[in-house]
């Protein structure tokens, strides 16, 4: 199987007073909460732990788009992923994803993600989110009941994009173009891997399936809740007599390793607290605009991750809570590597991704819940699923370019 | 009696729940963003003296085809169908909120169709220091409060209870999500579509209504809706907010028929 590396960016520096003093860390959070001075630190701190990542061996790296919000700094994913790109060399770079609705027109997401790929020498896996309420309906004003038609429109241009080779014309109800020609085209063929992460909607199921492409379920609830989900889309899966290979399927969890148990509640608990209590802390009226979720969906009693309800159910959490019920597998080397492989086993995930920075981590411990992970779990997780094959990795060329070669080879002729 | 029927338009691309009852002239009534949650008290006064006809418009109750419809413009060709259908040439239009930013643009874009118009807390205009509020993303509790002159009155807290029943809640909300997701297929995110380049072309004599202690459109704006239709005139009625039908139903039964009838 895979792991991957996740940063959510998160703004680390919101009050203590936080939720208390304010109802929303997405929308309309006071942008005066922001230092751009401190921002300057965070960033780059950041991009040294996804690069920490890659030099430790983790399978890839992972970067997301949010707007508007104290939970996720990265309102440009693909900024990020070009920073990557140029100081990593081994890791996958997964954008999760370009939200596709956003972009007028969506053209741009195929060609910065071909950027991106020809770049990296094709290690580019490229996510395709709906985006979230907050992000998509508040933010960036779309309208609710339509959200998921463009996204399916972005979806079937940027396609045709990718792979028709002569300049077309596409006349779409939200994009129109005469001429659509990519420059420059991806490096993978005949596309990049496509995952579609989902936070629970059921029409994502069949669709993904239907299309051959990997979901990723992005639970902030842990694995007991997700495992519901998932067996919803197993169950999908052998519908459509489609086989159980793990790798279509992709899972986010918090993880959290100590020398033992008993230091872990102590290195952790406070990030994890600032996680769910300010990151998560979302005013019940942004967490799912009427319309942006199906009256299918809603019937079936999927509800957002955020919000009231959500905060209900988290209310008065504990350290011990939190693992227990798997919003976090935490402890030492042991405990995280037999718990991860159980919940792996059981959802029969192929792509795990993995959260070892949440809420206001500092750099020292991020690296060493990394370090640990790298070393103690990753070996064993890399044994599972070997009987499967994974369809939805990269493909990068075997030679790659250097980054920095043509200045060493100045200053060598020097 | 009120009659309850599904009216096919456009060989069936749109299945309408239409509510009709009295006789006199034709009175379209054109509804808000929260529905219509059957044949209402005020309805049926104006019953008395009018011909009513109470559609649900597509994707509210079972009225279907609403993904047919884009935006506010294909909203009112659609009604021009609808009232095709009927047979009906020409008629009075009351429209409150959603319904009454639908009732003026017909009033603008088909003005031989609209004898006279009443305009009941319209949307449709934007003041950028005068904000419509986001009534998408309130909470319950906001909404009483913005709905309501007063939240704590008998006729408020019966219409915002909840049902006693589980199963009869969750069909509440689901219910409530439709209205609203469709509502925001006219209105997401500012309810500012044009409405300012076409109202000039209204012709019909038109009655502005407003409640006082409007929560959601602020009062403010029935003075620019009459700034911008020739010859209209304003009522601000007190101790009302967003829904004065609901709150002061029989003032409102009044100014609506001696408007018409005058």
């Amino acid at each position: 199987m895979k792991a991957c590396w996740f940063h959510l960016m998160p703004y680390p520096y919101l009050p203590d007073d936080f939720k208390q003093k304010y109802r929303s860390v997405w929308v309309d959070v006071p942008s005066t909460l922001y230092d751009p001075e401190k921002g300057h630190w965070v960033y780059n701190e950041y991009l040294d732990e996804l690069e920490f990542a890659d030099q430790v061996g983790f399978d890839g790296i992972c970067v997301n788009e949010h707007h508007a919000n104290a939970y996720g700094l990265m309102p440009s994913p693909n900024l990020m992923a070009a920073a990557l790109a140029r100081r990593t060399s081994q890791a996958a770079l997964i954008v999760l994803g370009n939200s596709l609705a956003l972009y007028n027109p969506p053209i741009r997401v195929a060609e910065e993600f071909a950027m991106l790929d020809v770049m990296s020498g094709g290690r580019l896996v490229a996510g395709f989110p709906v985006g979230s309420s907050m992000d998509t309906n508040f933010a960036y004003g779309q309208t609710p009941a339509t959200l998921r038609e463009k996204y399916q429109e972005a979806h079937d241009l940027i396609l045709q994009a990718w792979t028709r080779p002569e300049p077309f014309a596409f006349n779409g109800k939200y994009t129109q173009l005469r001429y659509v020609n990519l420059w420059p085209r991806p490096l993978q063929k005949p596309h990049p891997p496509i995952w579609i992460p989902g936070g629970g909607s059921i029409e994502t199921w069949d669709w993904v399936l239907e299309r051959n492409y990997m979901y990723s379920y992005l639970s902030y609830f842990g694995f007991k809740h997700g495992r519901r989900v998932m067996q919803g889309f197993w169950e999908a899966a052998d519908r459509k007599g489609v086989d159980r290979n793990p790798y279509r399927a992709g899972f986010l969890q918090l993880v959290a390793i100590s020398d033992t148990d008993a230091k872990a509640e102590a290195e952790y608990a406070a990030h994890a607290d600032y996680f769910y209590n300010r990151c998560l802390h979302v005013f019940e009226g942004f967490a799912d605009a009427p319309g942006y979720r199906t009256q299918a969906t809603l019937r079936r009693g999927f509800r957002p991750q955020v919000g009231a309800r959500a905060m209900r159910i988290r209310e008065g959490l504990t350290w011990k809570d939190f693992v227990e019920q798997g919003y976090i597998i935490g402890g030492s080397p042991a405990t995280v590597r037999d718990r991860l492989k159980e919940v792996v086993r059981e959802m029969n995930i192929g792509h795990l991704m993995v959260l070892c920075h949440f809420g206001n981590m500092p750099k020292e411990r991020t690296l060493q819940n990394t370090e640990l992970f790298a070393k103690y779990v990753l070996p064993e997780l890399h044994t599972l699923w070997q009987e499967w094959e994974d369809h939805w990795w990269p493909q990068p060329l075997a030679r790659r370019a250097q980054p920095g070669a043509a200045i060493e080879a100045k200053a060598e002729r020097a | 009696m009120v009659q309850e029927q599904m009216v096919a338009v456009r060989d069936g691309m749109f299945n309408v729940k239409l509510r009709t009852a009295g006789s006199g002239d034709p009175l379209l009534y054109l509804h808000g963003a929260g529905g219509l949650r059957g044949w209402e008290p005020f309805l049926a006064e104006l019953a008395k003296r009018f011909r009513v006809y109470a559609p649900a418009h597509p994707g509210f109750e079972t009225s279907t085809g609403i993904e047919h419809l884009d935006d506010i413009i294909d909203l009112v060709v659609f009604y021009n169908d609808f009232l095709d259908t009927l047979g009906l040439a020409s008629t009075h239009v009351v429209g409150h909120s959603l319904g009454g930013m639908l009732a003026a643009e017909l009033a603008a874009l088909s003005p031989h169709r609209v004898r006279k118009l009443v305009l009941v807390s319209a949307v449709g205009l934007w003041l950028d220091a005068h904000p419509v509020a986001d009534f998408f993303a309130m909470t319950p509790e906001e909404l009483a409060r913005a709905l309501w002159f007063n939240p704590d009155s008998e006729v408020a807290r019966a219409m915002m209870a909840l049902p006693e029943d589980e199963q009869a809640q969750l069909e509440a909300f689901l219910l409530r999500n439709q209205h609203l997701a469709t509502a925001g297929k006219f209105l997401w995110p500012i309810p500012d579509k044009g409405l300012k380049k076409r109202i000039h072309r209204i012709k019909a004599p038109t009655l502005i209504l407003w409640g006082q202690a409007d929560g959601i459109v602020p009062p403010v704006y029935a003075q620019e809706f009459q700034r911008r239709i020739a010859g209209s005139q304003v009522v601000v009625m007190p101790h009302c907010g967003h829904l004065p039908m609901y709150e002061a139903p029989e003032a409102f039964v009044q100014l609506v028929s001696d408007f018409l009838s005058g």
